[in-house]
This record gives structure tokens, C-alpha cells and sequence, in this order.
């Protein structure tokens, strides 16, 4: 078990670095360097940087000397928690991002939860009851989960919202929270708002995990222990429940750690498409506008937090699933 | 396989065994028609298309879908409405409108705007053009953009991009996939470890965002194939990571079959084993997942499109088409604009269950 968990740890630690090396790649890829596009920016706005000032800058950055020590810099940097300055917005990286970079957690993990909670009772319900209506039709809205790319299912949701309801569904706020400081009411008004953009967020991955539990928990029920438990006259539920889908469980379980990226990868392109305030409509905007510090340091928090987030649900499984701690021994 | 006597069964090919059983999966064999019927549509898109995709025309912003009418009093003469303008007598602007009083007639095989047939061939020919066009007319099947462009040609040149997006993005990730997972599974060891751990580090970390990232640092002044292939190798760079598992995979329960190890002893080159005895054995594995991979390079171009980091107007793919529908103001304008969501729902599906269909059909004997 401890095993396990220092393999994962330093899987962890690896992708973190891969991740910061691919980010400060993504902050040097314009060309010219950095510092040319800041003083660019700035004049094209009226303020003037003197010579030394961005020679000052150059030396901060360590620009001109080799890459590996321009990444140590900025590492270095990172690491005491700055994250350099936002060209567009003229403000420290970390105040541009605030809460976004929370609600942006708050959106994957909403819809990691709806992920598990609906694909588990589905997944059981279809093979048990295999070839039945009920399981056509989950087997339809699965497909149906798969080929709708979220986006375009989060335009067409938006679409007949409108249409139907003439109401717009966006947002993670109603209009007169957005801007409110954080209070009981506000908490209040984003749970109400947070359903159904993770729900939309959540399919894509809910109908691949319908898929996979069903067809382990159809393999497992076909084993002569479920027969035996079956002749010692257990109830249905229990014959199930207790056994088989515990068993069917374990690559089910295995699919989670590659789960959380796939939904925080999503979430941004969903957040752009419903206007919520996460990272995602930040992150497009800072890439379009070139401005490369709150670009790479948006795509080094999402990494960050994604490796965090499956290292956790890592934990959780394995608390919850005797056999994965026992097995990693 | 009751209509297959016994002997064929006992005679026939890997290949053949798996078609016979391919063939059964209904859902697969429709999905494998429909296919070829859409990539059929892709390579002769601009015979189809029925107006130049690029032109403009403030005329006909925003125009309805215009269904073709097919017959008129003189029996069948297939014919659209003209366009016309109207002063709109509350803001005074002209507001161009279908005109059902004036009748534009259709020819078939008539002259259009010029492109090349399968790239090679200058020809003007098109399956739809208009006999007695004024400014502005056009067969509007599926509606038109802000911009006046027809929606049902730039449908089809889309089509034919985004498809191959994800033919040639397979491509790369295949021959990465292949390459690596062989190597995984042959060398073992501390190879095998590195690759493999890759391979987990690829997997977890969040792909859209990385995209975006590097998509958008690709110069600005580069030609639209420049950047189409760079976004291929953005997009397959991340992908090949399936591929490879399933490759290793299947290497290493090969290893261990006794036809395997008859060569070994036969005498056989480490090369004629790989190429002529275990390959031909998972080729079905690798198309299977192959056309599991294709859906998903197409929804990674088409979102990336749709976010206006992938490729650029003026190119035309499903994610541009789609990019124009993206706010709530627009849809309620112009509503037809979804209609480019439908292929890209469809072509999808069907990769799926043509998927499905091999990977069933992969093993022929189980």
C-alpha cells in the first residue's frame, strides 16, 4: 500500500514537473521575448518603460542566457508564489485569476460527482436487467453521451432553454451575485447554478463508466458463486449488491484517475460555451490576447490541481476498495 | 455462421473470418456504409457545393434554409426562389427577403466557380448551379452566415477537413503508437518502465488546456495547411497513448502463444516473427482501436476550431462552422447554423459503433 502510494506520489511529482516545463514552453513560444511584448503593450498605451526598467525586467527573467536557467528563474519564482504580471491586465497573474481558479475545482468535482453517482446505479441497473427498455435507453442516451462533444451539447441545451424557456442558462451566478462579496446567499445562489453545468459536463464521461460497469458487472454475474448465492436463498438485492458489484467494481475504479483530467480538460471548453466564470473563458481569452503569464501559469494551476485531484480520489479508492490496497502490496 | 459450411470456416483467412463476423453486427455495417458514403461526400465536396464556400455577400445575410422546389405547372423543373430587397419601413435599411413570385431555375452539371477535382483536375463542373441567377441568388439548402456564405457548401468542404484531420492525425499517432508500444513490449525492462510511465504522466494531465496552448502559439502568419498539419501533430501527440497500450498488449500475449514460439524454434528472424506471424494476428485489434481513436481526434480539431485556436479562417472545418454558432444572440437569428452539429454527431456515432463492430470481430474465434 505505501508502495502504491509513493508510486503514485512521484508520478505525481513527475507530471507536475512535465507540466511546468510545458507551461514556461507555452510562455516563451511567441516570438521575440517577453519583455519586447510587454514594452510593446505598454507604449501602445501611453506609458513609457525606460531603458533600464526593462533592463531590469530582462535580468528578473534571466532572458538571453540559456533555457534551462530562464526555466529555473521562473521556477524559482513560481515557487514563492509569483507568478509574474499579466501584460493585458496589468495586474499580478494571481489577483486576475482570484476565484476562478476555485470554481473551476468546484465545476470538475461537481461533475465527478454526478459522473459517479449517476454511472454507478445505471451501470448495475443495465446488466441486471439486461435488454430491457430501460436498458436500450440508457444504452441510447450513453452512445448519445459519447458522440456529443460537451460543448456542443452544452449550445444546443443553451439553444432550447431559450427557445422553450426563454431563459438563458449561462452562468455560474444570478446577475446581481456575480459581483457581490462572498456570503451565505451567494454560496446559496452558485449551488443552484452549479447542476446543470456539471451534468453537461458530466455525460461524456458517465456514458463511457455506464458502459464499463455494465459490462464487468454482466461478466461477473454470470459466475457460479452468484448461482451458489442465489441457492442458499439470498435476496436478489443482496446476491447483487454485496458481491458482484463490489467485484465489478475494480477496473471501474482504475478508470477514475484518468477521469478528473478528462473533466477539468472539459470543463473549460463548457465554460466558454455557458459564460462561466472559471478559468476556461480566461485562459482562451490570455491565449488569443498573447498574454503569456496568465496563459502558462492558468495551464500550470489546471495541471497542479489535476494531479492533486486524482492523487486524491487515488486515497479515496483506496480506502474504499480493500482489494487495491491489498493487491499493490 | 449457419450459412457457412464448416469446410470454408476451416480454410478461411484471419481476414475473412473476421469479415463474417463483422458482418453480423447490423449497427456496424450500417455505421461502415454510412462512412464511406460521408468520405464519398468529402472527396468530391466541392462537386456538391453549390456556391463558391469563401464568397460573400451582404445580400444575403442570414438567409433560411431554402428547400428546392422540385416541380412547378410545367411538371418537373426543379427551381429555387429569388432573392429580393425590401425597405424595412420601421428602420429603413433594405432587408433582403426570398421572393416567391420569381423563379431561378436549376441546371445540372452546369459551369461554377473553378476548384481542382480531387486536387489534380481545374474543372467548373458542379452537380447544382443556376440558369438565370441575379446578384445575390443562390440554392440555399441549409441557409446562409452572417457573411451571405452558403452553409450546405462550406458544410461539404468542412466535411472534407475534418475528416482527414483525423485521418492523417490517426496516421501519426498509429506509427508513434505502434513504434513505441512494439518497443514497450519487445525491449522490456527499463525501456518498457520509461514508456509506460510516459505514457501515465500523458494520460493524466489535462489535454485541452496544453492544446490550447500550444495551438495558439503557432506564428500568425502561417499558410492554412501549415497550420493545419501543425494542429494534427498537436492533437496526435497527445493521443498515441491508447494506441500504444493496446499494442504492448497484444505483444505480450502474443509472446506467449505456441505458433510464436514453433517459429522461434523453426528458426525464424526476430523480424519475420513480429511482421509475418504476430502482426496479422492483431492487425483487426489495431483497426478496432484505430476507428475507436478517429471520433476522438475529430472532436479534439473540432473543439479546438471551435475556441478559434485551431485552425483559422479561412478554412473551413466543422469546429469553424460551429464557431459561428456560439452565442445564444446569433442561434436565435439564425437557429440553422446548428445544423452543422448533425454531421458532426453522426459521423461520430457511427465510428463508434463501427468500433465496436470490429472490436467484436477482432477475434474471430472467441
Amino acid at each position: 500500500m505505501i508502495a502504491f502510494m509513493t508510486r503514485r506520489l512521484l508520478l505525481g511529482v513527475m507530471t507536475i514537473w512535465l507540466i511546468s516545463i510545458l507551461s514556461f514552453i507555452i510562455i516563451q513560444l511567441p516570438p521575440g521575448d517577453f519583455v519586447d511584448a510587454y514594452i510593446a503593450q505598454l507604449s501602445s498605451s501611453g506609458s513609457q518603460v525606460s531603458a533600464a526598467e526593462a533592463e531590469n525586467l530582462r535580468q528578473l527573467y534571466g532572458l538571453g542566457e540559456p533555457f534551462y536557467v530562464q526555466y529555473g528563474k521562473w521556477l524559482a519564482r513560481i515557487v514563492t508564489g509569483d507568478f509574474g504580471e499579466s501584460m493585458e491586465w496589468r495586474r499580478p497573474v494571481t489577483e486576475v485569476i482570484g476565484d476562478r481558479i476555485w470554481l473551476t475545482l468546484l465545476l470538475s468535482f461537481a461533475a465527478l460527482l454526478v459522473t459517479w453517482g449517476l454511472a454507478l446505479p445505471i451501470g448495475i441497473f443495465s446488466a441486471v436487467r439486461q435488454y430491457s427498455f430501460a436498458d436500450y435507453a440508457f444504452t441510447l442516451v450513453g452512445f448519445i453521451g459519447i458522440a456529443v462533444p460537451n460543448f456542443l451539447l452544452a449550445l444546443v441545451i443553451m439553444y432550447f432553454a431559450f427557445v422553450w424557456f426563454g431563459a438563458s442558462v449561462g452562468g455560474l451566478f444570478s446577475a446581481e451575485m456575480a459581483l457581490a462579496p462572498w456570503s451565505a446567499a451567494k454560496v446559496w445562489d452558485l449551488i443552484k447554478h452549479l447542476p446543470l453545468p456539471a451534468l453537461i459536463l458530466a455525460l461524456g464521461g458517465t456514458a463511457q463508466l455506464i458502459r464499463i460497469m455494465r459490462a464487468n458487472l454482466l461478466d461477473e454475474l454470470r459466475r457460479p458463486y452468484v448461482v451458489t448465492a442465489r441457492a442458499k436463498g439470498l435476496s436478489e438485492s443482496r446476491a447483487i449488491i454485496k458481491y458482484p458489484v463490489r467485484a465489478a467494481l475494480n477496473p471501474f475504479a482504475s478508470n477514475i484517475a484518468y477521469l478528473f483530467p478528462y473533466l477539468v480538460s472539459g470543463s473549460i471548453i463548457v465554460s466558454i460555451v455557458l459564460g462561466l466564470p472559471t478559468v476556461g473563458p480566461l485562459l482562451v481569452k490570455a491565449l488569443v490576447a498573447q498574454d503569456m503569464f496568465l496563459a502558462g501559469t492558468i495551464v500550470l494551476l489546471l495541471g497542479v490541481m489535476t494531479v492533486v485531484g486524482t492523487f486524491i480520489s487515488d486515497l479515496v479508492l483506496m480506502w474504499v476498495d480493500p482489494r487495491i490496497r491489498h493487491q499493490m502490496d | 455462421m449457419a450459412q457457412i459450411d464448416s469446410e470454408k470456416y476451416a480454410v478461411a483467412t484471419q481476414l475473412q473470418l473476421t469479415w463474417w463476423r463483422f458482418r453480423r453486427h447490423k449497427l456496424a455495417m450500417i455505421s461502415l456504409v454510412l462512412l464511406v458514403l460521408v468520405y464519398l461526400l468529402a472527396i468530391f465536396a466541392d462537386f456538391l457545393a453549390t456556391q463558391d464556400p469563401h464568397a460573400t455577400d451582404a445580400r444575403t445575410s442570414y438567409i433560411a434554409p431554402q428547400p428546392i422546389q422540385w416541380f412547378d405547372d410545367n411538371g418537373f423543373n426543379p427551381h429555387v426562389y429569388g432573392i429580393k430587397g425590401v425597405r424595412d419601413m420601421k428602420t429603413f435599411k433594405l432587408v433582403y427577403t426570398v421572393d416567391p413570385n420569381r423563379k431561378v431555375y436549376i441546371d445540372f452539371f452546369g459551369q461554377g466557380y473553378e476548384y481542382n477535382l480531387f486536387g489534380l483536375i481545374p474543372t467548373k463542373v458542379h452537380l447544382m448551379t443556376l440558369r438565370n441567377a441575379e446578384r445575390g441568388d443562390g440554392i440555399y439548402i441549409l441557409g446562409t452566415d452572417l457573411l451571405g456564405r452558403d452553409l450546405w457548401s462550406r458544410l461539404m468542404v468542412a466535411t472534407r477537413v475534418s475528416l482527414t484531420i483525423g485521418l492523417v492525425g490517426v496516421s501519426i499517432s498509429l506509427f508513434l503508437g505502434v513504434l513505441l508500444g512494439g518497443i514497450s513490449a519487445v525491449y522490456g525492462g527499463i525501456v518498457d518502465t520509461m514508456i509506460q510511465r510516459t505514457i501515465e504522466v500523458i494520460r493524466s494531465m489535462p489535454t485541452i488546456p496544453l492544446w490550447l496552448g500550444l495551438a495558439a502559439a503557432l506564428p500568425n502568419n502561417w499558410s492554412v495547411l501549415q497550420v493545419y498539419f501543425a494542429i494534427t501533430i498537436i492533437i496526435s501527440l497527445l493521443a498515441w497513448t491508447d494506441l500504444a497500450r493496446v499494442v504492448r498488449g497484444k505483444f505480450l500475449a502474443l509472446k506467449e502463444e505456441d505458433f510464436v514460439m514453433a517459429a522461434e524454434l523453426a528458426g525464424a528472424s526476430q523480424g519475420r516473427i513480429i511482421f509475418r506471424h504476430m502482426l496479422p494476428s492483431f492487425a483487426s485489434h489495431i483497426i478496432a482501436a484505430v476507428s475507436l481513436a478517429l471520433p476522438a481526434m475529430i472532436i479534439s480539431e473540432t473543439s479546438l476550431s471551435f475556441l478559434g485556436l485551431g485552425l483559422r479562417p479561412p478554412a473551413i472545418s466543422w469546429g469553424i462552422l460551429l464557431q459561428d454558432a456560439q452565442n445564444i444572440q446569433t442561434l436565435a437569428l439564425a437557429p440553422w447554423l446548428l445544423i452543422s452539429a448533425i454531421p458532426v454527431v453522426v459521423v461520430i456515432l457511427a465510428f463508434n459503433f463501427l468500433g465496436d463492430g470490429l472490436r467484436d470481430a477482432a477475434d474471430p474465434y472467441g
